[in-house]
């Protein structure tokens, strides 16, 4: 186990195209850390350079007190779980657990020891001999984490492991993973662009937008604090509201005074928009109401007012009824707004 | 075609009952000519078995024929051949496919396309220069001047690479994260994998390097060169006395089997090996 230091890394592809523009980042030792970031981001490079699986352009990547940059990926020490789990498929499960190891030379009694362990802590013991084929979605997901945890690894990291299964499934892995995480306590690295696993996995969430760290944070601090337009939309789901400050203020006349200088955009998340008036201070907004989803637990309202570009998402617990072409008055209270530079997007200081 | 109109399916399959005739008949002749003496057969062809099948097939064997070595040592040449063109095929086609897949080196593309263009020059194409070159380098009369040539084609080389690009390059990752340099993951994962493309290949080969008849025609001069396909026409041509004909029926269709035995009997695996990838 080991924390991991990257700096400054910076990666090229011939040349000319930057996937990931000198990016900085510590993780902790035991830390459970999640990249997550729309397609395209840089987040899977960036755990491909970790594994060293792709060559580091130009900085450094540290795994404990060594600099890994020139190491090949089994020398660093890690486990890396893939998102179509990578299983050998001649091999049993038990040869799939044993490769690494008796790669490594490990003693016979060893590997068979691990081998076991592993395999009671992943419940996969009944499937020890069968081959890949034989196993179901998520047996297979649990034999690429035996493959990891067998190695006993300074570090795990996950490449989107979960994304291959259905969504019941998933949600079970997910837990498991955390829980196992735990137990482990091996520093890990976790690639998503699923911001429900990103929100419910990460000790810390790091935030990745077109090769650069938008925000790194605590998941929960993230989403009530975004820093920039990027994470504010990208994160939540459905994401905040953004409308532009010009025409809110042709919409509504009596905008708190705190919005900062320079604003160009504000944000409200869907579930910060009431419908009821509340007792703390607020602006309104007139409305139509275009369409309802219903999700069961709540409701997800979608108005139109006259003057913003783009509807405007509410979330509402329990089940609304309502026609579209219903007026709703949208009570909006001062302190959820979030300001954010018209300049830079980054989030205005109050 | 989905009519169905009688007419049609009768005029359909006299033309593909007249095709089979044309093809087999030949086939049927020599089968019949294996059982009966040479005197019959001088006499012109029968066209129903005799009683001399057993004899036949025991003469073939210690018959000595004037202009062409013993037929046992024309069998071992030609299976010696033919296992020497398999085996080196495959050696040299899956190591050059895995370092043209897995490997980035300068030039790969042109080393592949070179290899790829090959393709579209057989030896019959090449014949004059390859002859020359194998003369030149000392190889007439000898196995290596056999098979050497032939050995050197693009065939198993593309299978193998288009096999090997099927194969997600997760699976190398994780060999990599395993601990498994490149030859390791050639040998404890790619091979493995390849083992029913290996088994389809096999027998495409064999059979390849058995049928050859211009290549070991032109290199061989010598008796104890001479393989089955060529060596059963020398049975026929160059004698002064009447051609032994029940003999060289009898070895025509024992040099036939092989081929048969190895379709029939591993025409499954073929399949599988053809169309099926195991991922």
């Amino acid at each position: 186990m080991a924390s991991i230091t990257l700096t400054s890394v910076k990666k090229t592809y011939h040349g000319n195209v930057t996937a990931i523009h000198g990016l900085d980042l510590s993780i902790e030792d035991g830390e459970f850390v999640v990249l997550v970031g729309p397609s395209g981001c840089g987040k899977s490079t960036l755990l491909r350079m970790i594994a060293g699986l792709e060559t580091i352009t130009t900085g450094e990547v540290r795994i404990g007190n060594t600099v890994v940059n020139r190491l090949e990926p089994a020398e660093r020490d890690i486990a890396m779980v893939f998102q179509n789990y990578a299983l050998y498929p001649h091999m049993s499960v038990r040869g799939n657990l044993e490769y690494g190891l008796k790669n490594r030379g490990t003693p016979r009694p060893e590997i068979d020891r691990r081998v076991l362990e592993a395999a009671r802590i992943l419940e996969i013991e009944p499937f020890l001999d069968r081959k890949p084929r034989q196993l179901s979605g998520g047996q297979r997901q649990r034999v690429a984490m035996g493959r990891a945890i067998v190695r006993q690894p300074k570090a795990f990291l996950f490449d989107e492991p979960l994304s291959n299964l259905d969504a019941k499934l998933r949600g079970q892995m997910r837990v498991e993973i955390r829980r196992l995480q735990r137990t482990l306590g091996t520093t890990s690295v976790y690639v998503t662009h699923d911001q429900l696993e990103a929100m419910t996995l990460a000790d810390k969430l790091v935030v990745m937008n077109a090769g650069v760290i938008e925000q790194i944070g605590r998941p929960l601090d993230i989403y009530a604090d975004p820093q920039s337009l990027f994470v504010a939309a990208f994160m939540g789901s459905p994401g905040m509201n953004l409308v532009d400050i010009e025409r809110l203020r042709g919409l509504v006349a009596d905008l708190p005074a705190s919005i900062p200088s320079g604003t160009g955009t504000i944000g409200i998340r869907p579930e910060d928009i009431a419908l009821d008036e509340p007792a703390t201070p607020h602006f309104t907004i007139s409305a139509t109401l275009e369409a309802v989803e219903l999700v069961g637990s709540e409701s997800l309202i979608y108005a139109n007012a006259q003057g913003l570009s783009e509807d405007v998402v509410l979330r509402s617990q329990g089940i609304h009824r309502g026609n579209p072409g219903d007026p709703l008055t949208l009570h909006i209270r001062h302190e959820v707004l979030h300001s954010f530079l018209r300049e830079t997007g980054r989030k205005a200081a109050a | 075609m989905v009519e169905n109109r009688p007419f049609l399916s009768i005029l359909t399959h006299a033309v593909l009952i007249a095709g089979v005739i044309i093809v087999a008949f030949p086939v049927y002749v020599a089968i019949i000519a294996m059982t009966h003496t040479d005197v019959t057969l001088n006499s012109g062809a029968p066209l129903l078995p005799g009683g001399e099948l057993v004899a036949n097939l025991i003469a073939v064997w210690t018959f000595d024929p004037p202009g062409a070595p013993p037929f046992w040592l024309m069998v071992w040449n030609s299976t010696l051949m033919a296992l020497i063109i398999m085996i080196g095929k495959i050696v040299i086609s899956i190591v050059s496919a895995y370092a043209i897949v897995y490997f980035r080196f300068p030039f790969r593309t042109l080393a592949f396309w070179v290899i790829f263009i090959t393709l579209m020059l057989p030896v019959e194409v090449r014949i004059i220069p390859t002859y020359e070159v194998v003369a030149n380098l000392g190889m007439l009369n000898s196995y290596a001047g056999l098979t050497v040539p032939l050995i050197a084609s693009a065939t198993a080389t593309f299978l193998f690479r288009q096999f090997f690009m099927t194969i997600p390059d997760e699976m190398m990752e994780a060999a990599r994260v395993d601990g498994a340099g490149p030859l390791k993951f050639f040998r404890d994962i790619l091979l493995p994998l390849s083992r029913t493309n290996i088994a389809a290949l096999c027998i495409i080969l064999f059979i390849y390097g058995w049928v050859q008849y211009l290549w070991p025609l032109l290199v061989t001069t010598r008796e104890e060169h001479f393989t089955l396909m060529m060596g059963v026409r020398q049975m026929a041509g160059a004698q002064k006395v009447d051609p032994q004909w029940n003999i060289i029926m009898t070895a025509v269709v024992l040099a036939m089997l092989p081929p048969v035995v190895i379709v029939i009997a591993m025409q499954r695996l073929f399949v599988k090996g053809l169309v099926e990838t195991e991922k």
